[in-house]
């Protein structure tokens, strides 16, 4: 039968996982298997491997604590099967009572961050500075330098804290706006029918 | 408001005519520096004693109004621009632009999704830690030269000197009284010699005295050559020396 402790052996791959696992224990935030390998003074190669390790050991089902791959690198989190008792301990303030125009700037800010609040106000029709401000707040988003020219527009992007909550490995992992909707045709065809009928 | 007179790139004038001249278009809001007619208007304000609060409001007003025209005529009207497309490049722009809030808010119903899917995770939150600061490399130390250093810093400083704060100046009257007992004995007298005992505060009182004797006739002085012996004699025998000089 497996043991959990399997992992506590004398060979250098298992002493290495250890060490990460120390440091995935005292991190906040996800780290890269680069910042892992410069913290552990080891091979990144061998810090993958060591990972390998740790994914068969932390996984859903086989202990309380899961490693997953999440904002660019690696980060614990509690199983599924923990959930409930965690949400009677603990708030969720990042993603509790996020608006629907804050999710619309969110997903504009995700696809074509970085940009400006006036970019998001042009797609959306209506201004998003109550939208933007709660989502700095939160630390979804934040100030990605200015838009070119004198007195330039303060961009956003998202932050590695918004691909943690929404449990996204990278920004690449969003689905294909196309694949969203890609009906202009559609639109076109009803807005041509809408001008025709009030023309004659 | 009235009084306001500008002298910009732009226009040259009071500023009400400037305003009439926007108002009728004939002037392009664009080509106004705002900024300018603030600083003007600021200038003008300082100038008087008392901050007139009527005419700073009635400025603050038209200033606004002056900026959100400018602001208007800068970025252009989107509805102004798409009024000069053609019936179909207006439905396509609009069709455009309605398809790409329809993806977004698609992507906004993803997110939601993603989040109620995503409920049972539970991670950990809080500030990044504090990444160690890099080690400072120092260039290498004597330990000889170091304490060298310590011990010179840890010598007491020298006891700064108060004497001058104590000097005590005699009374130039007391000079003058000397000398002129002096001259009432001898004919003349040497200055040096005479206050060559003294200390340097003294030897200046004693100057001072010498040069106000002189100052009021009484004496003559000669030195044969600066920085030699000055010599001190009665004012009636320097005459008399150079009338037998003259004579002779």
């Amino acid at each position: 039968m497996d043991s959990p402790l399997r992992l506590i052996a004398a060979n250098p791959v298992d002493r290495l996982a250890r060490t990460i696992e120390a440091l995935l224990v005292v991190a906040s935030a996800p780290l890269s298997a680069d910042e892992l390998a410069k913290a552990a003074g080891d091979d990144p190669e061998r810090v993958e491997t060591a990972l390998g390790l740790l994914f068969e050991r932390y996984s859903e089902g086989r202990s309380g604590i899961v490693l997953e791959r999440v904002a660019g690198g690696f980060a614990f989190r509690a199983s599924r099967e923990a959930a409930d008792a965690c949400a009677r301990l603990f708030e969720r303030p990042v993603e509790r009572g996020l608006s629907q125009a804050a999710l619309e700037t969110l997903a504009i800010v995700a696809y074509l961050g970085p940009c400006s609040r006036p970019e998001v106000a042009r797609i959306r029709g209506v201004a998003a500075d109550s939208a933007v401000a709660s989502l700095v707040e939160r630390g979804l988003i934040t100030e990605a330098g200015r838009e070119s020219g004198p007195g330039g527009a303060v961009r956003y992007r998202t932050t590695p804290l918004f691909e943690r909550v929404f449990g996204l490995e990278s920004l690449a992992s969003l689905p294909r706006l196309d694949d969203l909707a890609d009906d202009t045709g559609q639109l076109r065809e009803r807005l041509l029918e809408v001008a025709e009928a009030r023309a004659s | 408001m009235r009084e306001l007179e500008l002298d910009l790139d732009a226009f040259e004038g009071p500023f009400d005519l400037l305003l009439t001249l926007l108002l009728k278009e004939e002037l392009e809001p664009r080509e106004v520096d705002v900024a300018a007619i603030v600083l003007s208007f600021v200038e003008l304000m300082a100038e008087r004693d008392e901050l007139d609060l009527d005419a700073c409001g009635e400025f603050l007003v038209l200033v606004s109004a002056l900026l959100e025209l400018k602001a208007r005529t800068l970025f252009g009207d989107e509805a102004a621009e798409l009024g000069e497309l053609e019936p179909e490049e207006a439905a396509e722009e609009l069709a455009r632009r309605l398809a790409e809030y329809r993806r977004m808010k698609e992507a906004a119903a993803w997110l939601v999704q993603r989040l109620a899917a995503e409920s049972d995770r539970w991670f950990r939150l809080g500030p990044a830690p504090l990444a160690p600061r890099p080690e400072r490399r120092l260039a290498p130390q004597a330990p000889e030269a170091l304490a060298r250093a310590l011990r010179a810093l840890a010598v007491p400083p020298p006891t700064v000197s108060l004497s001058h704060m104590a000097l005590r100046f005699p009374p130039v009257l007391q000079f003058l009284e000397r000398f002129r007992s002096l001259l009432t004995r001898r004919r003349r007298f040497d200055f040096d010699a005479e206050v060559d005992e003294l200390s340097r505060v003294e030897q200046a009182v004693a100057l001072l005295a010498l040069l106000e004797l002189r100052k009021s006739g009484e004496i003559a002085l000669s030195q044969a050559a600066p920085f030699a012996p000055i010599r001190v004699s009665r004012v009636d025998d320097e005459r008399i020396l150079e009338w037998t000089a003259r004579s002779a």
